[in-house]
């Protein structure tokens, strides 16, 4: 563990608003990448499918500090409150260019999102993301108190699973990638599940002949 | 037979060559750390395609967004990925087999399907069912000339195509996307209709190899994925073929899979498209019965219904 302890001693020093303030820079230069070329031809869906990319990518890195420390003792707790507001605003995002840039007909954004399951299915993810985005926030966890606070925001895994579930739906074809994405998250969730202790069960035999 | 159909389209809408050409010496420079297949190797084999009055007000998709915005699985899901894997095609020698209910069945090399051929430059809407479009300078002869050249037989209702199928050559097929090869298929009216062509070329080049090469069928009022490419298997039959699309997902593309607003994709609505090339704030424009083709195809459906029929 003396790898995990050097590490740590590096991610100690990193404050939550340097991930803020990194987390601009994808974004931006991806809209500038659209605008000036960089992103192909078509830059409205690459820019779209990016963002979506990126956030479902934080996402699954939000859900993996705990398992990283579990098993690693990498402490990143400290930075997940950011992963996970910057994940949201990723998510606001990849919703944004899909329904300025890509749609653009408000007719058309409505009749998507209640007529089209893997929009229905993203739209509730970044909805389930809203709540703890504003709860993101030490007077929030003050006023809700711990074990209320960490039941609403154990919402990420509904959220999480959505969003690998909306990236499944929406491919044309067989595709590996989104199922990657699917078996990763369900993978993560299932670390979450806290099995009943198993109680020596007696066989039957034992109990007939005691 | 060049010049059966007429348009109101004219050649003077085309990019002029020098423009484009002058962009692909830009990309071919650019091109000297990036593979991009066919665009970096400087062929200028210019095909001499008679010119024709096909697709007057429609402006063509430059030679670089046509041939870098892809959907060829077989080279990968990534629209680029066939632009960076399609150059490991070998496109010569290739042979296609024609059989079915033909008079005169065989292998056909490249160079006998070109025989007697006059090439001619068709300018045409291109709608892909994802809801983008493009407009292509394709070069090519009408699939009608090669099906009479081989002679159809009366009992022959439908005629099925494949691609090629080359583990060694093409790296998305190693995943089983849709089922391989890949296949489609026309009835008989609408593989002979003067709009349906065999097209070997494009802005007066050989075909790229992402976009087919060397031989592909383009139907213009169909969606994108009825027009096959790197064909080596023409069957004429009397039974409806399978098809690679439908037997994925039989209610989200038809065998017709005519070019239709009011039918959406379980999907996704089928009523607007976006023009590929207009940048990060192209808007949607309103996707045309059969493609802007009504008046020259409408008949070949009269009395169906086309949703059902979709």
């Amino acid at each position: 563990m003396i790898v995990a302890q050097r590490i740590n001693r590096v991610l100690v020093r990193i404050p939550p608003w340097a991930i803020y303030v990194v987390s601009v820079f994808p974004p931006v230069w991806l809209f500038w990448q659209g605008m000036t070329g960089g992103l192909g031809v078509e830059p409205i869906k690459a820019l779209e499918h990016r963002m979506g990319e990126l956030a479902l990518q934080l996402l699954i890195l939000t859900l993996a500090v705990r398992p990283l420390y579990e098993w690693t003792r990498i402490n990143l707790m400290k930075l997940r409150r950011a992963f996970g507001v910057v994940t949201f605003f990723y998510v606001v995002f990849h919703m944004l260019v899909w329904l300025v840039l890509d749609v653009g007909i408000l007719s058309e954004i409505w009749a998507d999102i209640v007529k089209r399951p893997y929009i229905t299915v993203g739209m509730a993810s970044l909805v389930l993301l809203v709540p703890l985005a504003i709860t993101s926030n030490n007077l929030s966890l003050r006023k809700l108190g711990p074990r209320r606070w960490k039941r609403l925001h154990q919402l990420t895994y509904l959220a999480t699973f959505l969003g690998a579930l909306h990236f499944v739906m929406l491919s044309k074809g067989f595709q590996l990638e989104p199922y990657i994405y699917l078996g990763l998250v369900i993978f993560l969730l299932a670390l979450r599940i806290k099995l009943p202790k198993r109680r020596p069960r007696p066989s039957p035999q034992r109990s007939s002949a005691s | 037979m060049a010049g059966r159909y007429k348009s109101d389209l004219n050649w003077s809408d085309v990019t002029p060559k020098a423009m484009w050409l002058n962009r692909r010496q830009l990309l071919a420079g650019a091109a000297g750390t990036l593979a991009l297949g066919t665009i970096a190797n400087p062929v200028d084999a210019a095909l001499g395609a008679a010119k024709t009055d096909y697709g007057a007000g429609l402006e063509p998709n430059t030679f670089e967004e046509i041939t870098t915005y892809n959907n060829f699985y077989e080279f990968g899901t990534d629209k680029g990925d066939p632009a960076r894997h399609a150059h490991k095609l070998t496109t010569s020698p290739w042979e296609v087999v024609i059989d079915g209910m033909v008079d005169k069945p065989g292998t056909y090399s490249f160079d006998d399907l070109m025989k007697g051929v006059s090439l001619e430059e068709r300018i045409y809407r291109f709608r892909c069912v994802e809801r983008w479009s493009m407009v292509i300078p394709w070069v090519g002869f009408e699939l009608a000339d090669l099906l009479n050249r081989v002679g159809v037989q009366p009992s022959a209702k439908y005629v099925a195509f494949e691609t090629a199928f080359r583990e060694d050559e093409m790296p998305g097929v190693r995943t089983p996307i849709i089922e391989w090869p890949y296949r489609e298929g026309l009835r008989m009216d609408e593989a002979m209709h003067p709009l349906t062509i065999l097209a070997t070329g494009l802005y007066d080049e050989p075909m790229p190899n992402q976009n087919g090469a060397p031989i592909r069928v383009v139907v213009p009022w169909k969606y994108g994925y009825k027009s096959i490419k790197s064909i080596v298997r023409i069957t004429l039959t009397d039974t409806q073929p399978p098809t690679a699309w439908n037997l994925y997902a039989p209610k989200e593309y038809g065998f017709y899979s005519n070019v239709n607003p009011n039918r959406d994709h379980p999907r996704w609505s089928q009523k607007f498209e976006r023009r590929v090339g207009g940048g990060l704030f192209a808007k949607q424009t309103e996707t045309l019965m059969f493609n802007g083709y009504e008046e020259d195809v409408a008949g070949l459906y009269s009395g169906m219904d086309l949703i059902k029929h979709h």
